[in-house]
């Protein structure tokens, strides 16, 4: 049970849409949005799920969290049905959305978080406690007697992750969290949800497009697409997955032509200066040694795969596939 | 009993929310207040051409302008009530939001379209009515029973004004874009509760039919429990008839609207 604490197997998702072509005339299409997808996420796991707009990442929460019925497939969240109890197990996680907000607009924030005390019947030492913890982490203090529409988007933020702990959620949703955010804000709701996934062992489903809430958060990232999972592991295994490559840069004494050390090849060339991608897997060591035996060598770098760059390329990949299955279709 | 508490905190974050508003609140007054001021001296105008118009006498059409200033904005009947904020969340998306929640959706805009009405209530209403009382010749109630009983169809008034509009505002769900559905609630409203003719004034079939519209609860019925010229318990039969009917309509359109939520903006 705790090993598939959330469980998703072959689900799917398709909607209808009807389009309008010409007058009074309506032609009707399915779109695919979550295609058998399945997945499971241990009780306590942090995960990244990763993906271009419109993939289908908000289609997969809106259906772990009830609010959409898959068309297809079996959906489990701590147990529970989500579409068929929603309530129930609304009572048992919490939803984060970077971009809407739960909290009360014309009021202060501390009204939002006194209606969570009685919408999830939380116990009074209970909601204290929680509220604390999160106002000293959050660094909410000064902020409960603010009305919310006077916050930042910043406050207002670590006032929407707030509200959905204050009843102990087993899961936490977050759906682009730190959109918008300053530096600083970003951190500070890193830190905290870092210390929430190690203190209270709250299983975390994190949908970003900042790569770095990722790379310091999660251990583990789903990639998906056309709603399709292209990925599922560590995020070091991306660099394999997504054939990396690292690039040297190379000064030499003076301008020549591009330089020839296959597998390598020459990506770019300003004046004496060259630039040489190759394979993450080859070693750097072997390369440098090459070239340097046969050119006037002054200086040299080597900068690693950058993972976006991995991840735009992986999903490009998955479009042109798809491209081609329709060509051939 | 806690599902009941938390609707009684909905609703009382709704009274604070309209309650925020001052300068909107005494702007609202001023604008009742002179809206109750043409209206009356409309109905002099009237009711001295046409005596006892609909059954009324001049006082009890006098009374009847203040009480429908004072209940203009709790009951909304021309629209502005918590309709036009779910409105929008529907076609943002925000709704998603409401459905995360443990809570019924109805029952919780209920709650807060609740709190708004008593704050407007006493916020709005109360003014307006007391400046015609003290400067026209009103036919007053000289028992507490009969106030009381007019509370008790204002209250029922509220059950029904929100039920209409939650209809309204869910329309939104398939039209997206809801301001030919609020003008026209709003045409409907304004004439069909009678804010502005009593509904008794219109002879024959059309009178027949607007009294029997669930319309008719929002003003014509605790006006007309006011003016003790209805029974209040046919009165308040006939309103939470109306109210049942179209907080079921309510529910059966909401579980329609949320089975086919493709929440905006995904």
């Amino acid at each position: 049970m705790d090993d598939d604490f959330i469980e998703l197997d072959r689900v799917e998702k398709v909607f209808d849409v009807r389009r309008k072509t010409g007058f009074l005339r309506r032609e009707r299409r399915s779109v695919r949005a979550v295609d058998s997808l399945s997945f499971t996420v241990a009780r306590g796991e942090m995960v990244g799920y990763i993906g271009p707009n419109g993939a289908g990442k908000s289609t997969t929460i809106k259906m772990l969290t009830g609010i959409l019925t898959p068309s297809g497939g079996r959906l489990r969240v701590a147990g529970i049905d989500p579409s068929r109890e929603r309530t129930r197990l609304a009572r048992r996680i919490g939803v984060v959305f970077g971009q809407r907000t739960t909290l009360w607009w014309d009021l202060p924030l501390i009204d939002s978080y006194r209606l969570a005390h009685r919408m999830y019947r939380i116990p009074e030492v209970r909601y204290r406690e929680n509220l604390d913890r999160c106002v000293e982490l959050l660094e909410l203090g000064e902020l409960l007697e603010v009305p919310v529409r006077q916050l930042s988007l910043g406050q207002r933020m670590r006032g929407d992750i707030a509200a959905a702990l204050l009843h102990d959620p087993e899961v936490l949703y977050l759906d682009e969290p730190t959109i918008g955010l300053d530096v600083i804000s970003k951190s500070k709701v890193r830190g905290f949800l870092r210390e929430l996934n190690a203190e209270r062992g709250t299983t975390v489903l994190l949908t970003t497009h900042d790569l770095q809430d990722i790379e310091q958060l999660c251990s583990r990232v789903m990639v998906i697409d056309h709603g399709r999972l292209m990925y599922d592991g560590a995020l070091a295994g991306l660099h394999e997955v997504g054939e990396s490559e690292r690039t040297l840069v190379v000064d030499l004494e003076r301008e020549l032509p591009p330089i020839e050390a296959a597998p390598a090849r020459v990506v770019r060339v300003e004046g004496p200066r060259q630039w040489l991608a190759f394979p993450a897997a080859q070693s750097a060591a072997e390369l440098v040694a090459r070239i340097a035996a046969r050119y006037p060598l002054l200086d040299l770098s080597v900068r690693e795969p950058d993972i976006e760059a991995v991840i735009a390329r992986m999903y490009a990949g998955g479009t042109a596939q798809d491209e081609a299955e329709k060509a051939v279709s | 009993m806690g599902a009941g508490r938390l609707y009684v905190a909905v609703a009382a974050g709704g009274f604070r929310r309209y309650a925020t508003y001052r300068a909107a609140t005494v702007a609202g007054v001023f604008t009742n207040t002179a809206f109750g001021l043409i209206l009356v001296y409309t109905y002099t105008a009237l009711w001295d051409e046409r005596p006892h118009l609909g059954g009324y006498d001049l006082a009890q059409a006098v009374t009847y302008v203040w009480i429908g200033q004072a209940l203009f904005k709790t009951l909304a009947n021309g629209g502005g009530g918590v309709e036009t904020e779910l409105m929008e969340r529907i076609r943002t998306g925000d709704v998603a939001v409401d459905l995360y929640r443990p809570a019924d959706l109805q029952l919780w805009w209920l709650a807060t379209d609740l709190g708004r009405a008593g704050f407007e209530l006493l916020g709005r209403g109360v003014v307006p009515f007391v400046f015609g009382a003290l400067f026209f010749d009103m036919a007053l109630p000289a028992d507490v029973i009969t106030w009381l009983a007019f509370l008790g169809s204002v209250a029922l008034a509220m059950l029904v004004s929100f039920a209409i509009r939650y209809l309204v505002a869910l329309t939104a769900f398939w039209l997206m874009d809801g301001t030919g559905v609020i003008q026209m609630a709003w045409l409907v409203g304004w004439f069909c509760s009678g804010m502005l003719l009593p509904l008794n004034v219109f002879p024959g079939a059309l009178g027949e039919v607007v009294r029997a519209l669930p319309w008719s609860s929002l003003l014509q019925a605790p006006a007309d429990v006011f003016l003790g010229r209805a029974d209040p318990l046919g009165t308040y039969a006939f309103q939470a008839v109306w109210a049942v009917v179209l907080l079921a309509a309510g529910r059966m359109v909401q579980a329609a609207a949320t089975r086919r939520v493709v929440v905006q903006g995904g």
